[in-house]
């Protein structure tokens, strides 16, 4: 009887490279006050946002994507043509099909890679990162090129206190390849769709055809999903560094998804970090960029803190669905 | 053993105060969280997170906010432990 020949992949799998594109415009507070009825110190003191980075009409998702992924190739060492599968994290494509990942494979010379997006919201990079360090140990994918992205400017309502003001515009791309010794360590995630209501697009795109509703726009329970962005997800945090075999003193940065600074301090305070580990605080000057974020904090902390790399990062990303990821991974 | 109103309003002021720096004398029954002590939304949360561990109580999304006064929140968080 013929046997059936199955893929076995690398033992182990790390980031080797991070690339970042942000909205070409820093758009402060005082622009988006008015509509909202509010000042830039409320925005200040309730985001901790100063400015968020926001596009221009004429660069979309794919733009920021290949902007990230070619600086990210181009960091790696590896040939774009040795990258077999690309996977693009985003909520704010406005066009549904063809896919973003199969058109930034093109761009940045990676046809005829495997390409497809994935909707995992404010935790997509992170479910990403985990399918790509899975089909490369399975020996599905030698190389993978991840992106998180979001145009999320163009789903924003001037007059919503919810959310609107909080959101940016960028992309985060990074390489995973084989390596030879652990480097993103087992992904803890999930879901819970009985919190689909908490945020999420206010409307269909049905209902906007048929005049029933304006343009869908993102909206949030803002308190509700505080609660269970900070004390919920900080369960999952601390089940990703049992699952890493790690303390939370091992940990040289803190990569949370940017949703709001407040969330990032008391998710820093219910996890006990030593002052030696560094949080990512990108949202300050980038806003909140859905599945972007985490790898566009990354970038940041690995500019202004080159020390970093090689040490251990917490990353979790959430948001809507509701949905979680996070993982341990080796800074590159 | 379950706490009387004073021991309530007396735990949550010193919560209050944790979380915004308002003096534990400012809160009285009849103070309204958000005109009267400024709390915002997301230390509200905080505060309500705090209280169901200090008190043993839960206090769903949903009713935090008809809790308008601190009065309402002693009230609710009394009931809450019977």
């Amino acid at each position: 009887m013929t046997t059936l020949k199955q893929a076995t992949g690398a033992a182990y799998t790390r980031i080797y490279s991070v690339g970042a594109a942000r909205g070409e415009n820093a758009v402060p507070n005082d622009d988006l006050i008015g509509p909202i009825d509010s000042s830039d110190e409320w925005i200040r003191q309730r985001t901790g946002i100063i400015t968020r980075t926001r596009a221009v009409p004429e660069t979309d998702a794919i733009d920021l994507s290949t902007a990230a992924a070619v600086e990210a190739i181009e960091k790696s060492g590896v040939a774009p043509s040795d990258i077999d599968v690309v996977i693009v994290a985003t909520i704010s494509n406005p066009k549904q099909t063809p896919s973003v990942s199969a058109i930034v494979a093109d761009r940045v010379g990676a046809n005829p890679a495997a390409a497809y997006d994935i909707n995992a919201a404010c935790a997509g990079y992170a479910y990403a990162v985990a399918q790509a360090d899975a089909l490369i140990r399975a020996g599905a994918a030698t190389h993978a090129l991840v992106i998180g992205a979001e145009k999320l400017s163009d789903v924003v309502d001037p007059t919503d206190r919810s959310i609107s003001f909080l959101l940016g515009d960028g992309a985060g791309a990074v390489v995973i390849g084989p390596s030879d010794t652990p480097g993103i360590s087992a992904t803890v995630w999930g879901s819970d769709g009985s919190k689909a209501d908490a945020v999420g697009m206010n409307h269909t795109l049905t209902e906007f055809r048929d005049g029933q509703a304006p343009w869908p726009t993102l909206r949030q329970e803002g308190p509700t999903v505080f609660r269970w962005a900070v004390w919920e997800m900080a369960k999952v945090a601390k089940q990703a560094l049992e699952q890493a075999g790690i303390e939370a003193s091992d940990l040289a940065a803190f990569i949370p998804h940017q949703a709001n600074m407040r969330i990032i301090d008391e998710f820093a305070k219910q996890l006990k970090l030593p002052e030696t580990t560094v949080i990512a605080r990108d949202i300050e000057t980038t806003g909140n960029t859905s599945a972007a974020s985490i790898p566009l904090a990354t970038h940041r902390l690995l500019q202004e803190h080159p020390e970093l790399s090689g040490g251990l990062a917490l990353q979790i990303g959430f948001g809507a669905g509701l949905v979680f990821g996070a993982q341990v991974v080796v800074l590159p | 053993m379950a706490f009387s109103n004073d021991e309530v309003l007396a735990g949550l002021a010193e919560l209050i105060t944790d979380e915004t720096g308002i003096d534990a004398s400012e809160v009285a029954l009849e103070k309204s969280f958000t005109d009267d002590l400024d709390i915002d939304s997301i230390s509200m949360m905080t505060i309500v997170v705090n209280a169901e561990e200090k008190f043993g109580v839960t206090i769903p999304d949903d009713e935090v906010k008809n809790l308008k006064t601190v009065g309402d929140a002693v009230n609710f968080i009394v009931a809450g432990q019977e």
